[in-house]
């Protein structure tokens, strides 16, 4: 891949310092604070509506906090221009909730727009690029059909393959697995695990479905009303002593969350 | 109080909505200079506002050409003043209605279409992704079609003011029973060539208003379906609105 861009060696990929978002009235993250290690695996689960995209948003300078930092090896992004933070950019893959496909274009036009823009390569190289990131995400042979004629699973499997695509160092997952069925949800788990390990990619996922969450985390964090109210390795997060924790581990009706 | 109240928050939403319009302009013009160029891209958008608006220019501008001939046939010779008709409809097309109705009718198809999309690629994140993917919106989305319409339109007015010419002559001729020979030389006696730069210059101003609007509208759609929706008609009142009024006052001021 021909790609200007240099491997950075700060050992901290993301960090979050004190953000502060309101929209309106709505205060939806109150001084959060967040470390990412590079090459750890960071879950951020938590229920709906608590600010987990927002929060994603502000990783890639989607969203502008009202206050606070957002700290990407090392670099402020608040204190970035438009074009320098878009170059920025490709250091991220993102994979969308509901796949966020270019429905004027197919699969393979998809996959190969970053590539296409961002890279060098040929079209024979492009080529083989989309094969091999459409065969990382199991499904193969799909580059000439559109996304309206795929499936919800599907559109979210090319979109992965997107995200992939530029090998990123840092890949952000919006609810991956929302909506797939158990067999590939797990697919996909192994997928970001395998990303993980094999390519020292920082993966930042969030999610709702704590199986999922144990299975790829090497550290799982929740959130909660705008903030990290617990974080810690897989089994020190399901010993957790908080009754918020662990009603949205066992995920029942009642509890504190509810209350 | 409450009707204060009302009046400030309207005027604000004014400023707000004015602000948001220059400020993408701004951001239009300045992404235009920046590489990669899609020229691929600026001919598909190309195509889209000017080739396939043409049979709408066709019927539009041939008619209206044609209604014009009639009725100031009828009027002008209450007054015997028959031979000037060629040069009231010829004048009338190249100055005015060309460029206006022209610019009304690709708002309503062209800035229509332009909202609906961009809006519904805002309400399915695909423009969150764009950016994602390190590409910025305005210079993807915005850019050529900016440069379609401005470039297009005056393209399309020139069309028109032939075939409004062509209308008038037309009816004049073959329905009002004038002198052919004499109509025609009426019709381009008084004319001299700032008419026609007058109208093209309006067109280039039309087709970046209609475009812009139709893009920022989609650009900052909220709420789904119904935010679509909303964008979309909003995208062709205020599209129009703006055509009327600046026809007017560039008219005033710089001709």
């Amino acid at each position: 891949m021909q790609l200007n861009r240099q491997r950075s060696d700060e050992p901290l990929a993301v960090s979050l310092r004190g953000l502060n978002k309101s929209f309106g009235t709505n205060q939806v993250l109150r001084d959060l604070s967040l470390d990412v290690a590079r090459g750890e695996s960071v879950v951020i689960v938590g229920g709906s509506g608590t600010g987990k995209s927002v929060m994603l948003k502000h990783i890639i300078g989607l969203m502008q906090p009202d206050s606070g930092h957002v700290i990407v090896d090392g670099v402020d992004l608040c204190c970035m221009k438009a074009m320098e933070l878009n170059a920025f950019r490709t250091r991220f893959g993102m994979s969308f909730q509901e796949g966020a496909l270019f429905d004027s274009m197919n699969v393979f036009e998809n996959i190969a727009f970053p590539l296409r823009r961002h890279t060098k390569m040929t079209e024979a190289e492009i080529r083989h690029r989309v094969e091999e990131c459409l065969e990382q995400v199991h499904l193969p042979g799909v580059e000439s059909k559109r996304p309206s004629e795929l499936s919800g699973g599907m559109r979210r499997r090319v979109g992965f393959a997107r995200a992939i695509s530029l090998e990123p160092e840092i890949l952000l997952f919006d609810e991956p697995t929302t909506g797939l069925d158990p067999v590939f949800s797990d697919v996909v788990a192994e997928l970001i695990r395998e990303m993980d390990k094999t390519l020292a990619t920082t993966t930042i996922t969030i999610t709702h479905d704590m199986k999922i969450a144990f299975k790829i985390a090497d550290r799982v964090a929740m959130l909660h009303q705008g903030q990290i109210i617990e974080q810690g390795s897989p089994d020190e997060f399901q010993a957790s002593k908080n009754p918020l924790v662990q009603q949205f581990i066992e995920g029942k009706a009642e509890g504190p969350l509810t209350a | 109080m409450e009707l204060l109240e009302r009046l400030g928050l309207f005027c604000l939403r004014i400023f707000t909505l004015t602000g948001e319009w220059f400020q993408m302009l701004w951001q239009t013009i300045v992404w235009a200079f920046r590489p990669p160029y899609q020229v691929g891209e600026w001919f598909r958008q190309m195509v889209r506002v000017g080739v396939d608006s043409v049979p709408v220019v066709f019927l539009t501008t041939m008619f209206t050409g044609m209604v014009m001939a009639l009725q100031t046939f009828n009027g002008f010779q209450r007054v015997h003043a028959e031979k000037f008709v060629g040069s009231v409809v010829a004048l009338a097309m190249l100055r005015e209605l060309s460029p206006v109705l022209c610019g009304l009718m690709v708002a309503g198809r062209v800035g229509s279409s332009m909202a609906a999309e961009i809006g519904t690629m805002r309400v399915t994140e695909q423009i969150d992704a764009l950016e994602a993917l390190a590409t910025p919106p305005v210079q993807y989305l915005f850019v050529p079609r900016v440069i379609a319409g401005v470039l297009m339109l005056p393209l399309l007015v020139i069309l028109g003011d032939g075939l409004g010419i062509y209308g008038g002559y037309l009816v004049a001729v073959k329905l009002m029973q004038a002198n052919p020979v004499i109509y025609s030389d009426n019709t381009f006696q008084f004319l001299v060539m700032n008419d026609l730069w007058n109208g093209v210059i309006k067109a280039a101003v039309f087709g970046l208003i209609l475009t812009l609007t139709g893009c920022v509208k989609g650009y900052f759609t909220v709420g789904g379906a119904e935010g679509v929706g909303k964008s979309t008609t909003s995208a062709v009142v205020t599209a129009s609105l703006i055509i009327l009024l600046t026809d007017f006052f560039m008219t005033k001021l710089l001709f």
